[in-house]
């Protein structure tokens, strides 16, 4: 205090820095608070606990969920599918999981692919490592290899797997599979 | 009747997305195959009398996790043709849906990368679809017992596809070493995240 009042000076400087920084990067915090909801959604990083947790939770609606990865051309082809059916049926709750981590810890570029796609279906991040460990906890049936889809409907406890690309009228048979 | 019908349909349609689950288990009895090298000549397991067994890879050009494994593959060929297990790569893709896996791209990458063993094309994806090989790379490791070859393990190269320097488990060392050593495999089966072969009429 004694060091304030002996050069009031330095205090003014102190507050007028301040001032400065949050002019600087008030903004750009502000920004990056909004900036995502305003381009799309936030995508979320989960673990495979969690995920289990959002599928298991998942009452009244059937779940079409895509393990997809930005690198994976197939998977690329059949998203179309997935968001006609996200935009034409409310009903079904559809989830994009992408794979991207496994391989690029980076998970900016899985973002950067959904807000240019303006991807409207929910995109989710699976942030773990050696899938050895974790495929058969997700679906005894799949090998790992990418594009797959699970159907599930937690009011009958059906379950639908497959591990190909989708084409037109594919989603449809597998969530008549569910009824 | 038409229920019957939707029946088979949906059992066709989730059926058709898995194959291969038909291929073989750890243990099976593996066939021969005569497929077709980068070099122009035709291939089968035969020509290599002395083998103690082989490290068979479905594998392909383009498919991210085979490139973040290609010195890996080559790696294993290096440590281990001399001691009985050659590498033999074979690429499944269907070029039609995948360009960049033709025959003339596999003859470019295999020179590019100094492949030091056969990388063989499998047109009609018949030995893919007999293995139940699914993504790439999918490795099978075989041991020539009594002139049979049997399959000793099924899965990926190891457990870390990102990060070669970071690998805990070497998989497939681990099961061609106990194979070296006339001791069982400790694991046969793993799995991992990779890119689904580009099967044709898909």
């Amino acid at each position: 205090m004694s060091a304030l009042s002996a050069n009031p000076h330095s205090l003014n400087l102190a507050v007028g820095f301040s001032l400065g920084n949050w002019m600087k990067y008030g903004f750009f915090q502000l920004f990056l608070f909004l900036g995502p909801s305003c381009m799309g959604q936030s995508i979320e990083l989960v673990k495979l606990d969690k995920l289990q947790q959002i599928i298991q939770s998942e009452k009244e609606q059937i779940q079409v969920i895509n393990f997809w990865a930005t690198w994976c051309a197939p998977c690329l082809k059949e998203l179309p599918l997935f968001e006609k059916l996200h935009q034409d049926h409310k009903d079904i709750r559809v989830r994009l999981v992408s794979m991207d981590m496994d391989l690029d810890p980076d998970p900016e570029k899985v973002r950067k692919f959904a807000t240019r796609k303006k991807l409207q279906s929910e995109v989710l991040i699976l942030n773990e490592r050696n899938p050895n460990l974790w495929i058969d906890q997700l679906e005894k049936g799949w090998s790992g290899a990418l594009p797959a889809t699970l159907v599930v409907n937690n009011k009958t406890g059906k379950r639908r797997f497959i591990e190909k690309e989708l084409h037109d009228g594919d989603l449809e048979k597998l969530i008549a599979g569910v009824k | 009747m038409k229920q019957l019908i939707f029946a088979c349909a949906v059992v066709m349609i989730l059926t058709s997305g898995s194959p291969l689950r038909s291929g073989y288990d750890v243990g099976d009895t593996a066939t021969d195959f005569k497929l077709k090298n980068v070099d122009g000549k035709t291939i089968s397991l035969t020509d290599w009398k002395d083998a103690k067994g082989f490290i068979v890879i479905f594998d392909c050009n383009t498919c991210p996790y085979s490139k973040a494994y290609n010195d890996r593959i080559v790696g294993l060929n290096t440590k281990y043709a001399g001691k009985g297990f050659p590498v033999i790569a074979i690429n499944a893709n269907d070029p039609e849906s995948s360009p960049g896996d033709s025959y003339d791209k596999m003859v470019t990458h295999a020179k590019k990368k100094g492949y030091t063993f056969p990388y063989l094309i499998d047109e009609s994806q018949s030995v893919a679809k007999a293995y139940g090989a699914t993504n790439t790379p999918h490795v099978y490791v075989l041991s020539r017992a009594t002139g049979e070859l049997k399959v000793a393990y099924i899965g990926t190269i190891d457990d870390n596809a990102r990060d070669s320097s970071a690998v805990t488990k070497k998989y497939v060392e681990e099961a061609v070493d106990a194979l070296l050593a006339g001791k069982p495999v400790q694991t046969t089966r793993t799995k991992a995240i990779g890119c689904g072969i580009k099967w044709k009429n898909s």
